[in-house]
């Protein structure tokens, strides 16, 4: 994902003559072919995120669309005051490709786990925020970036993830892909963790439970008329992210479905990384099994929270 | 209003002698930019943009009402401000991409950026800094406003920072030293950009916080100070001979 990211930046320079690139004292060869075909539109510069995310919005304040990228966690947190003001209250059409979104640097501790960062991007104004699935989501939404007005959060997979997505429904920023079509629960994902969500509906498929899933690929501006219109339809909803439970994707869709004031009860449940900072090395995949960030995760909570609905059980969890 | 008279002959002179703009077409190609970085200075550049055309005076009369243009820090929603700053070390990275800008559609224009001495305790403006000089960008010009006080006290108790003429030095700039209040001075030296080919430019203006009114002058209480009596108000008119 992150290479096929970084390649699409290259195409679209040549197409598009307000490309620029910037990164972060990234790894040798990095966009090296971008630097050999356009040397005045790639920049590599040091480990000073505060500058360069000014800088960019400079450059983006005067017309150009520039790509900035790093590590994810140095990207969001060290220059958090730079996104809100010079990003956000300027509208600047600057796109952050964050490396290694979630907990993809799981060997290398919390100060390079970005958990935290849908939930601190949430609450800038004009930010979007968008986590694709896989390599092939990733190509049809970069060419997307050079249209949109205002900066875009774009989070970075750990690479070579599994294909799940397809092009049966074009990608649009803002838009959430519904990938599973059933009204037992509502299943709702973003990022990679779709694969995990896929696993599971086809897994209570087989016994008879149908759900949807529904792919909220821009968690900032949620869909929300995908999500509410969906939730209506259903007594059980489920939200699954690989990030914190304060304040990401599971929050906003709280908010949205304690807002719609629906006329039955919805039960409800959010599946993700509790307050903590990790405290385990290991792989993504070995930190995601500690916090049930999995697709058995999804399967058992569905299932409970669908006795949950029946008479005599109570619905408050012990 | 102690951070605007301290910045007010700089930016006089800026406006008058040194920038390239259009009042009538804000947007300009080509116009010289300048950033306000140190953003509490805010009640110069008003007075600077309202005598140059780019709003009706009567606007500087809503300075801070509900329904006004001008608010306690510049914003771009006003005809003339390139960059809304406030926050404190930000304006010299926009105004590095500006300059880059610049210099890759060889467009000629110049920017400027006006900063605070307290405000380069920031780190992130010795980033800036490194950008500026790793870039060579000699049509980028930073101005600072050393009046020697931040908001506490007196910038040598709080957070020294010489030898600052040498960390600009050493960073990769060419440096120049002025009066901040000696029209002349500033308008000879502002002549000479760009100092030396292939660098930045950084001029360090020795200035008094307060200028122009005896009781302001370095005096701390008027940093931040908004509960202003009629009688002060009064005294300040008197004082601006007005």
């Amino acid at each position: 994902m992150r290479q096929g990211c970084l390649n699409m930046v290259h195409e679209l320079a040549k197409t598009d003559e307000r490309v620029f690139y910037i990164g972060s004292d990234l790894g040798e060869g990095t966009l090296d072919s971008m630097k050999a075909e356009f040397p005045d539109r790639f920049f590599m510069e040091g480990i000073s995120e505060a500058n360069l995310i000014g800088m960019a919005a400079g450059l983006a304040m005067e017309g150009k669309i520039v790509y900035v990228n790093t590590i994810a966690t140095f990207l969001t947190r060290r220059c958090f005051e730079q996104l809100v003001v010079d990003l956000g209250l300027h509208n600047a059409n600057v796109r952050l490709i964050a490396n290694g979104g979630g907990l993809v640097y799981a060997p290398l501790g919390p100060t390079h786990e970005a958990f935290d960062d849908l939930a601190i991007l949430r609450a800038i104004p004009n930010m979007t925020i968008v986590a694709c699935a896989d390599a092939d989501e990733m190509d049809r939404f970069m060419p997307q970036t050079l249209q949109h007005q205002g900066p875009i959060y774009i989070r970075l997979g750990k690479g070579y993830d599994p294909i799940v997505t397809n092009d049966d429904i074009p990608f649009q920023i803002g838009k959430a892909i519904p990938m599973r079509e059933g009204t037992d629960a509502l299943i709702i994902t973003t990022g990679v963790t779709l694969r995990n969500s896929l696993e599971a509906a086809d897994a209570l498929a087989e016994e008879g439970i149908n759900a949807s899933v529904l792919h909220a690929h821009t968690v900032k501006p949620l869909d929300a008329e995908a999500i509410v219109s969906r939730a209506a339809k259903t007594p059980v909803v489920v939200t699954i992210e690989e990030g914190t439970l304060a304040g990401g994707l599971g929050s906003a869709v709280a908010e949205l479905i304690a807002e719609a004031n629906f006329n039955s009860p919805k039960r409800f449940r959010r599946i993700g990384i509790p307050d903590v900072f990790p405290d385990q090395y290991g792989s993504q995949d070995s930190l995601m099994e500690r916090y049930s960030i999995t697709s058995a995760e999804i399967i058992s909570t569905v299932k409970e929270l669908r006795l949950l609905g029946q008479p005599g059980l109570s619905a408050v969890r012990g | 209003m102690a951070s605007a008279f301290s910045v007010m002959e700089i930016l006089r002179v800026l406006y008058d002698n040194v920038l390239k703009f259009d009042p009538q077409n804000p947007r300009l190609a080509g116009r010289d930019r300048f950033i306000l970085s140190k953003g509490q200075g805010c009640l110069a550049q008003y007075v600077m943009l309202a005598d140059k055309g780019f709003f009706p005076e009567e606007e500087l009369w809503q300075f801070c009402k509900s329904e006004g243009l001008l608010g306690g820090h510049p914003e771009t929603r006003i005809p003339g401000v390139e960059a809304s700053t406030g926050a404190l070390g930000h304006g010299m990275s926009i105004g590095i991409g500006f300059a880059i800008n610049a210099r890759h559609d060889n467009s000629g224009a110049r920017t400027f950026v006006v900063i605070g001495d307290g405000e380069s305790t920031e780190g992130s403006v010795w980033e800036a800094a490194m950008c500026a000089g790793k870039h060579k960008l000699s049509n980028f010009t930073v101005i600072v406003d050393y009046n020697k006080y931040m908001s506490y006290g007196s910038i040598f108790e709080v957070q020294n920072m010489e030898p600052f003429a040498d960390k600009w030095r050493a960073f990769g700039f060419a440096v120049v030293e002025a009066d901040g209040h000696d029209v002349d001075q500033l308008r000879s030296t502002f002549a000479m950009l760009p100092l030396e080919q292939g660098k930045p430019n950084v001029v360090i203006c020795h200035t008094i916080k307060g200028k122009g009114v005896g009781f302001t002058e370095n005096n701390m209480e008027w940093h931040h100070k908004s509960r202003v009596s009629a009688d002060e108000i009064q005294a300040l008119y008197a004082a601006l001979g007005g």
